[in-house]
């Protein structure tokens, strides 16, 4: 398997272009009502704590949670190190909420799976709709988002990776192109 | 929290001894996030699901079982619990052949606890299913000592460089060994204060002994740990009643009036007997521990389990001796 390199696809200001439309996009989906913005970790929970920033500048009633779903993947028993677990962080009533849901790239849709079903068995929220950054397809189960950055065409062993300063200590959306394994 | 990449996991926890430094925190940071969810309107998580735990009991055990039953369940795990008495040893039925039935049901995990030191590793070198050492004989009880370190830090954050105090029957306690160990690799310092008959010959050298309860309380415990006494130990002559042993080696009113004074947290790994090991009114305490290491064992539990992997095949060494 040979790799021929890592192409830049959004810079720090598409970045920042994104995440202010999404939000734009939400107050507009949702102009009065009360949301509970929720980051998967860890770069999930990146992008929505930027996008409750903005929500609360411009003075919306918006509560903020994370949420670790590593004791809800699918593929625990064939994993050789097991995930850490940080734990969830869901400080509002999740029951009657509506809940916007953050990651950073949307793929196969099993981290979104796996974070539904985590989400419900805190309560029964009202709505859960799905905020992305980066759409990359290869969908495995029948999930979308409702707000999305931007989509990308990639090969099924192609490697996206988005780096936030935060935790990478730099800006951008960058992807790896990798051989088709034969 | 830890940024360092989670440990390889294992097949079996059998003691404390075996275990790394980095290995012992993973298992206290995991837990850690395993107690918030008993705050959740839904006390369970995903991560076992579809697997089997079996506890094999072959020695008595209510608490211990029970803290094993729920940490296994709150994974969503099935649980099936299955008690050896005597009478099963005597229908002629060895532990191996007690192994084998249990492994034809398919059990993904054995928690065993058994009264001869060493039953649980022989048992995992004979299964591919992940077994955890629930006590054995004198010789561990890892799960009680990584709720303890987890009941500690939690009671005072960073462990390195405290001081626990360990009293009683030294000699015949799998606690004290696992604790002592534990609190070791955690660079804890660690005082023991027992009666001469019931310290083990070959006590290492990083231990602290002290020949008076006041004077073990002159060290300035963080935290002072009561072992329980197996009365039946008396029988055998280590000490000459329980009356004596209260006075020279029990928390008395008056040393536990002297550990309050200290704000030393006082811990038991249960079941007390009162008036013996510990006066009452140690458990209405603010900073008696006991009832918080209870709770805790049950998220000390599932990180163990969380972190255990079974063996996907039969074990090589099982196809050997098959062969030969």
């Amino acid at each position: 398997m040979s790799e021929t390199g890592e192409t830049s696809l959004l810079a720090a200001p598409d970045i920042r272009h994104k995440i202010e439309r999404i939000a734009a996009q939400i107050v507009e989906a949702h102009p009065d009502r009360p949301l509970a913005l929720v980051g998967i970790h860890t770069r999930g929970a990146v992008l929505c704590r930027r996008v409750y920033d903005i929500l609360r500048a411009r003075g919306r009633d918006t509560a903020f949670g994370t949420l670790d779903i590593a004791l809800y993947r699918d593929d625990l028993d064939n994993l050789g190190t097991i995930p850490s677990i940080r734990g969830s962080d869901l400080p509002f009533p999740v029951e009657g909420a509506h809940i916007i849901l953050f990651d950073d790239v949307l793929f196969t849709g099993r981290t979104i799976r796996a974070a539904l079903d985590e989400l419900v068995d805190y309560g029964r929220p009202a709505r859960i709709e799905l905020a992305v950054l980066v759409d990359r397809g290869h969908r495995e189960l029948p999930i979308a988002p409702d707000y999305l950055g931007q989509s990308i065409s990639t090969a099924r062993h192609d490697h996206v990776r988005v780096c936030f300063t935060e935790t990478d200590g730099r800006e951008g959306v960058f992807l790896t192109r990798s051989a088709p394994q034969p | 929290m830890s940024t360092t990449a989670p440990p390889a996991r294992r097949k079996d926890l059998l003691d404390i001894e075996s275990l790394t430094r980095e290995e012992i925190v993973f298992l206290l940071d995991t837990a850690r996030p395993f107690k918030d969810l008993f705050d959740r309107s839904v006390k369970k998580v995903p991560a076992l699901r579809g697997k089997t735990v079996l506890n094999l009991f072959f020695e008595p055990s209510t608490r211990t079982r029970a803290s094993f039953e729920i940490a296994a369940k709150r994974l969503s795990a099935d649980v099936t619990n299955l008690a050896i008495t005597q009478s099963s040893v005597t229908k002629g039925e060895s532990i191996l052949d007690t192994v084998d039935t249990m492994q034809s049901m398919k059990v993904d995990y054995m928690v065993v606890r058994h009264a001869a030191a060493g039953v649980p590793a022989f048992i995992a070198r004979h299964t591919p299913a992940a077994v955890i050492n629930a006590g054995d004989g004198n010789h561990a009880h890892p799960t009680q000592a990584l709720l303890d370190a987890f009941t500690m830090r939690e009671a005072v954050g960073e462990l390195a460089g405290r001081r626990i105090l360990l009293v009683g029957d030294l000699l015949h306690s799998r606690v004290f060994r696992s604790v002592s160990t534990v609190a070791r690799k955690l660079d804890m310092e660690v005082g023991i204060f027992a009666p001469t008959t019931l310290i083990p010959s070959g006590r290492p050298d990083y231990m602290q002994a002290f020949n008076t309860f006041n004077e073990a309380l002159e060290w300035s415990p963080d935290f002072v740990y009561l072992l329980r006494l197996q009365r039946e130990r008396q029988a055998a002559h280590f000490f000459p009643s329980l009356r004596e042993y209260h006075h020279v080696f029990g928390l008395t009113r008056e040393r536990f009036l002297e550990c309050r004074r200290r704000g030393i947290r006082i811990m038991h790994p249960g079941p007390v007997n009162r008036g013996v090991e510990l006066v009452d009114e140690v458990l209405t305490y603010e900073h008696c521990l006991i009832n918080r290491q209870v709770e805790n064992g049950i998220a000390a539990r599932m990180a163990v389990l969380y972190w255990l992997q079974p063996a996907v095949t039969p074990l090589p060494d099982e196809k050997e001796e098959v062969a030969s």
